[in-house]
């Protein structure tokens, strides 16, 4: 009983820490496309994020510094796409592809003038890697039959990114349904024109859209390489800017939807790693190859069964051309 | 989503000029992007130390500066004339593939395949038929986002990109478990019978008595010239292709005019991922005569840049491509020659191009055409 427990646990665990970046890119997506830009190049912001908070924090020994770069190097590329996509009115998903390939050429570019290890970041000690947060009383309290292991294994010691992305989760859920800043969000993303006409600057809500994304994915990135791993390597995103924008697509631009969304590709990965090399019955063993597949063949099956055909916000992609 | 982004591309900017001359348009505009995107990779290569210049010359003089780097280059530019067609098609429909990576790795199964089962048999044979199986794989692989898209309504920039990530998962169970050479721990299969090898360029031109270097330029550059006039007559000489693209034009219009967008979106994804799947001839055919881990490095986005530098038309896509061969070949060079330099410099040059000459296309063109006018508004007054 208490080792089923403990399975159940540790996959939930394995599950929360591989969705948090995720969800904060599929968060940061989220405002951008709820305002009207759409963005695929989380990819190349979140590997900027990565890259740029490991560096920093290789070289200053802080990982709070990292964290500084890693927000201001994703935002500074959100300027870009924001530049490409609002003020010039060019193609948005061409604009996010082109993101993509500039970072996942721009980084290793770096790393291997500045660091000479091949495009990677050297290893990060201990205190140049962002903490986990450390609870009161996990002995007291581990005696107390499931609350016990449940504090102890999955609420304790949680990287302190974490905790701020269930923050941003409720933020993100009171900004869209409660505040102004977030009806006006929805709205220009819907009809641009009406919110025009109402005397808001559409380019202005906007380009505050594509700075919150930059934010976000600029935390996600630094998530990935300060706080879950320890140093940037190459490709190390490894898809999960597409991931979080289908998690978004499945979870129909919503924030809870998305969520869990998030959660269930997240899942899926860590169960992929737990069946690597485990016989299951009937078909046996199953190459490694095709369990890594796992979270993309989800997205292509949930993408074409459940969501069907996937609403977006009305004026998403489209740039918004002032009647003259 | 995807579609109205694509159409956005087809459909303004590409191809009209307006009122300004017509070399403005086609020339002017992307030589200026393109200028845009290599004084921001100069500041780039200031960044990390080197001249910009220097680093420039060095580039140009090894991939055009004698003849054995120009073989290299156009082994290059033939990758990219396929992909960049195959991106091409797919945008005259309205459609962002993003999947030419997977597709063109897919493409070099079926070449491969071709390759491993032909032993003994004469080369035109084997050539035929890995034109034919390596279409085949990557029409299939990417007809499939092509159906999901117009069946189902997925999005086609994510189907496809998880096609690429499927594919790489599929290629590499099959070279670690399946078809690897026996006896070998690298994942790669056995070398092709040499008989069965598609003639390199030299080797070809050496039939008619002409001797130019060695370089891995094989007869696929040809093939991929007759894929260039095959596309220019397909797309605007035929009526699959007019079908095509009037689907891409305004899919409710060609509703009330007869034509069946999901026929047409699954066609125009058919015959993007056989191009890309070309690919594998030039490489595993031509070239490294074994399928062999991650032969493609690249070639499926490089052919975005490729269509968007050529406006999706064949002309401007040979030119793009060849821009492109430069780079990969004067790159990989700089690479050996500066220890600061690695070759993944090249990607950051390809993203600014895109960036500049897809996403940032209306950067210049105000001011540009603005002069014009203003020239042409004086000639007509004086």
């Amino acid at each position: 009983m208490d080792d089923a427990l403990l399975v159940v646990l540790l996959l939930a665990d394995a599950t929360i820490r591989v969705a948090t970046p995720l969800v904060l890119a599929a968060f940061a997506a989220l405002y951008s496309e709820r305002a009207g830009v759409v963005d695929i190049g989380l990819e190349g912001k979140m590997l900027a994020g990565a890259f740029f908070a490991a560096a920093v924090a290789s070289y200053t020994g802080s990982p709070w510094l990292g964290l500084g770069a890693a927000v201001a190097a994703s935002v500074a590329l959100a300027l870009v796409h924001g530049f490409a996509c609002i003020t010039h009115k060019g193609n948005q998903v061409v604009s996010g592809m082109a993101i993509n390939i500039l970072v996942a050429g721009l980084a290793p570019t770096l790393a291997y003038a500045w660091f000479r290890q091949g495009g990677q970041t050297p290893l990060l000690p201990g205190e140049a890697r962002l903490p986990q947060i450390h609870l009161p009383g996990v002995e007291a309290l581990s005696g107390i039959p499931v609350f016990g292991p449940v504090y102890r294994e999955l609420i304790d010691d949680a990287n302190v990114l974490i905790w701020l992305t269930v923050l941003l989760v409720v933020a993100t859920h009171w900004v869209f349904t409660r505040s102004r800043f977030g009806l006006r969000l929805r709205a220009v993303g819907e009809n641009p024109s009406a919110v025009d006409t109402a005397g808001l600057s559409v380019t202005r809500l906007r380009y505050q859209a594509v700075i919150i994304t930059g934010v976000l994915t600029g935390i996600a990135g630094a998530y990935l390489s300060t706080a879950h791993g320890a140093g940037f390597v190459r490709d190390m995103t490894a898809g999960k800017g597409y991931l979080a924008l289908a998690a978004l697509i499945f979870g129909k631009w919503r924030p809870w939807p998305t969520l869990f969304a998030c959660l269930l590709f997240a899942f899926t990965d860590a169960v992929q790693v737990r069946l690597q090399g485990v016989p299951l019955p009937v078909v046996g063993v199953i190459p490694v190859q095709f369990i890594q597949m796992l979270p993309y063949v989800l997205t292509v099956l949930l993408l074409a069964g459940f969501v069907g055909r996937a609403v977006a916000p009305k004026a998403s992609g489209v740039p918004y051309v002032k009647e003259r | 989503m995807a579609q109205d982004a694509a159409q956005g591309v087809t459909g303004r900017g590409f191809g009209r000029p307006g009122e300004v001359p017509g070399w403005v348009g086609y020339a002017l505009l992307p030589l200026l992007n393109l200028l845009a995107a290599l004084v921001l990779s100069g500041l780039v290569i200031l960044v990390i130390g080197e001249n910009p210049l220097d680093v420039l010359a060095l580039l140009v003089t090894e991939a055009v500066g004698y003849p054995e780097a120009i073989g290299y280059t156009l082994y290059y530019t033939t990758s990219y004339i396929f992909t960049g067609l195959a991106v091409a098609i797919a945008f005259h429909c309205g459609l962002f593939n993003i999947g030419g990576e997977g597709q063109a790795y897919l493409g070099g199964l079926g070449a491969g395949l071709v390759g491993l089962a032909l032993t003994g048999w004469p080369w035109p044979v084997a050539a035929l038929g890995a034109v034919a199986l390596s279409a085949l794989f990557g029409a299939v692989w990417a007809a499939i986002p092509g159906w999901l898209q117009a069946k189902r309504g997925s999005h086609i920039v994510i189907t496809t990109i998880m096609f690429n990530f499927i594919a790489a998962a599929i290629m590499t169970y099959l070279l670690v478990d399946v078809l690897i050479r026996p006896g070998s721990q690298s994942p790669e299969t056995r070398e092709f019978d040499p008989g069965v090898w598609l003639p390199t360029m030299d080797r070809a031109v050496g039939w008619i008595g002409v001797a130019i270097p060695v370089s891995p330029l094989n007869l696929s550059f040809l093939w991929a010239l007759a894929c260039c006039a095959l596309f220019y007559l397909f797309l605007w000489r035929t009526r699959w292709g007019y079908e095509i693209r009037t689907v891409g034009r305004n899919e409710r219009a060609a509703v009330y005019a007869g034509i069946s967008p999901a026929r047409n979106i699954i066609l125009a994804m058919a015959i993007s991922g056989a191009l890309a799947g070309f690919v594998g001839v030039n490489e595993i055919m031509g070239v490294q005569h074994r399928i062999l881990l991650n032969f493609t490095g690249g070639v499926g986005f490089v052919g975005i840049a490729v269509a968007l530098m050529g406006r999706n038309h064949p002309v401007g896509i040979i030119l793009a491509a060849l821009l492109f061969g430069v780079l990969a070949q004067g790159g990989g060079q700089v690479s050996f020659e500066y220890p600061t330099v690695n070759r993944e410099l090249v990607m950051v040059i390809q993203g600014l191009v895109i960036l500049f000459a897809g996403a940032l296309e209306n950067l210049f063109k105000p001011r540009v055409e603005a002069l014009f006018r203003r020239r042409r508004g004086g000639a007509a007054h004086g």
